[in-house]
């Protein structure tokens, strides 16, 4: 659950010399490890590039809940429901934690959500494929929050002091999640039934290239990968975290005794990488723009909660003012 | 209308020979939570607001886990007395191969979730019950449903605060807000009386001191629920109205066999799937 396509409005990095003094003292300390916080002066671009970034982190924390949710009411045995229903309210909890640290840029919270109810934010990719059976649970947690374990492990010394704070509380309950999903996986692969087995391959097959597009785009196709990782916003390039995502997880998917529906998959002994077949980049930026199998669900969902909650929200308001004048 | 309803009540229990006061006592308890914690599952995605979203999840949680616990319990008496002989009868049994006459619950719990008036007027009606009753249970004669009272009240009591609150803001929030909780609770309150009705069984428990005296839960639930609702500026309906009762007997509303058709499908599915 991160961001996967982030704008930073510049291809070009500048060097110390071209800066401004501000902007140069802003780069020196990120340079040496410094974070920044909310009251350092920072570069117009960096408070947005990490507005859009953490806005569309949280948003994909809280669409995130969505495939997931689908299945809750289903969920098999009580223990999975307890385990489930648990995670999604971590999730709600990693939204509100993101929130806030993109409010201490100056954005607003009601303002982000609008724009990711009209289309203008994105959430990540991966969310907008449906949940088909039970074994998606599993595989979610294990390769969905495994991928966005790898982005943000390294997010936690990301230079902006409070996305990196936010980032080690999230780190530490999705590593759980990502256990959990694989316990389900390897449940029913080593216990179950031909059916039970058959649903683990099915799954893997329909979510396991949706996971590594997780990354983003390949290298040479992130113009922005740059300038965040001169600010140190972004620590790894996408190709880097993506081949350590592969390397870590194929071995699990070998224990599991399922496979990749790769073809080219090899491990390549000289390097002793993993090497993989080519990602539809087609199929990648289609999603990213709104035309992937549950984009519309997805959006449609958020905005009528947020819609049909209106008048709760006013009831709210209305009576916390009358509270306060009765106490007055 | 409740010894009729007894008299009527489909006797074709999951272990029919060895389902005791005590085990049919038990499911009421961990089928009103399991059916209502279902009900928080449907919500997942569908809060007014994102703590609202959170807040639904973890009282969801809260009931599923007490749910866990009272089946548990009653799936070891059952089994104990030789019953279900050709399943394992454990909480999972319980909860995803009985049908709907089987099921113990209170019918208020299976109530849909219609809009946040009717959730939270839902929710609020049973938690005034449910602290009552559980403060009741911590002291029961049974160790074992005392030590599962006392946990489950440390977290109805959370739920109570909350479901009081949003009544009361609602009801004294805006004119809109006003009239769905006041529609909310008229159209819920045919569910109350079997909150505070008392059959055979609910008399077995009372006479060995597992439960706890059906009139002081009564009068506690009254008082809560006329405080709450006149700070809500809440018209209270009448104690006298006609009451809609039947699920701690196994008569239940139309609502049920949805709700359990959705919850048991993947169990009824692969039946052989003996783990998931």
């Amino acid at each position: 659950m991160y961001a996967q396509l982030v704008e930073t409005g510049s291809n070009k990095l500048k060097t110390l010399d071209e800066m401004s003094p501000e902007e140069r003292q802003f780069q020196e300390r990120i340079n040496d490890e410094i974070k920044i916080e909310p009251k350092n002066w920072m570069p117009d671009a960096y408070r947005k590039t990490l507005i859009r970034q953490i806005s569309q982190h949280a948003h994909s924390e809280i669409v995130g809940m969505l495939p997931e949710g689908n299945w809750l009411t289903r969920a098999p045995t009580l223990k999975r429901k307890l385990q489930l229903m648990a995670k999604i309210q971590d999730e709600a909890g990693h939204g509100l934690y993101l929130y806030s640290a993109m409010e201490t840029l100056g954005a607003d919270r009601d303002e982000e959500i609008d724009k990711l109810h009209d289309g203008r934010a994105k959430y990540s990719s991966i969310f907008n494929y449906p949940t088909l059976n039970w074994a998606d649970m599993g595989t979610i947690g294990w390769l969905v929050d495994g991928a966005a374990i790898v982005n943000q492990v390294p997010l936690q010394r990301t230079s902006y002091g409070p996305y990196a704070r936010a980032m080690i509380r999230v780190c530490k309950e999705e590593s759980f999640h990502q256990r959990q999903g694989y316990q389900i996986l390897l449940t029913m692969m080593q216990e179950g039934t031909d059916d039970q087995k058959a649903m683990v391959q099915d799954s893997i097959n329909r979510f396991w290239w949706p996971s590594l597009m997780m990354f983003g785009p390949s290298d040479e196709n992130s113009p922005n990968s740059a300038q965040s990782m001169a600010w140190k916003i972004k620590r790894h390039s996408n190709d880097e975290l993506r081949q350590r995502f592969l390397d870590q997880t194929v071995p699990q998917l070998e224990l599991l005794g399922c496979t990749a529906p790769d073809p080219d998959l090899k491990y390549n002994e000289e390097t002793g990488h993993y090497e993989f077949g080519e990602i539809d980049w087609q199929e990648f930026f289609d999603v990213v723009k709104g035309n992937g199998p549950c984009n519309r669900e997805r959006v449609e969902a958020r905005r009528s909660a947020i819609d049909n909650g209106a008048w709760v929200r006013e009831a709210a308001v209305a009576y916390a003012a009358k509270r306060q004048r009765r106490a007055a | 209308m409740q010894n009729l309803a007894l008299k009527n009540s489909v006797q074709k229990n999951i272990a029919q020979k060895t389902q005791t006061p005590l085990t049919d006592y038990l499911l009421r308890l961990g089928d009103s939570a399991l059916v209502l914690g279902q009900r928080h599952a449907q919500l997942c995605g569908k809060a007014p607001a994102l703590e609202e979203e959170m807040a639904l999840m973890n009282v969801g949680l809260d009931l599923f886990g007490q749910a866990r616990n009272w089946l548990g319990y009653a799936a070891e008496l059952i089994a104990a007395e030789g019953g279900g002989s050709q399943h394992k009868i454990d909480a999972d049994h319980l909860a995803f191969r009985r049908d709907a006459h089987d099921f113990r619950n209170l019918l208020i719990a299976e109530q849909p979730n219609g809009d946040f008036a009717d959730i939270m007027g839902r929710q609020f009606l049973f938690d005034a019950w449910h602290v009552h009753l559980l403060d009741g249970l911590a002291e029961s004669s049974d160790p074992r449903i005392a030590e599962v009272a006392a946990k489950s009240l440390k977290e109805a009591t959370y739920h109570l605060r909350r479901s009081s609150e949003w009544v009361i803001r609602l009801g004294d929030g805006t004119e809109e807000s006003h009239t769905r909780m006041q529609r909310a609770l008229n159209n819920l309150w045919q569910f109350t009386g079997e909150l505070l009705q008392t059959d055979e069984i609910d008399q077995a428990m009372i006479e060995a001191g597992i439960a706890p005296d059906p009139e002081t839960i009564a009068a506690r639930w009254k008082a809560t629920v006329e405080e709450v609702l006149e700070e809500a500026t809440l018209e209270r309906p009448s104690y006298d109205a006609w009451m809609y009762t039947g699920g701690k007997v196994g008569h239940h509303t139309e609502h049920l066999g949805f709700l359990l058709a959705e919850m048991q499908y993947l169990p009824r599915t692969y039946p052989d799937a003996t783990v998931w």
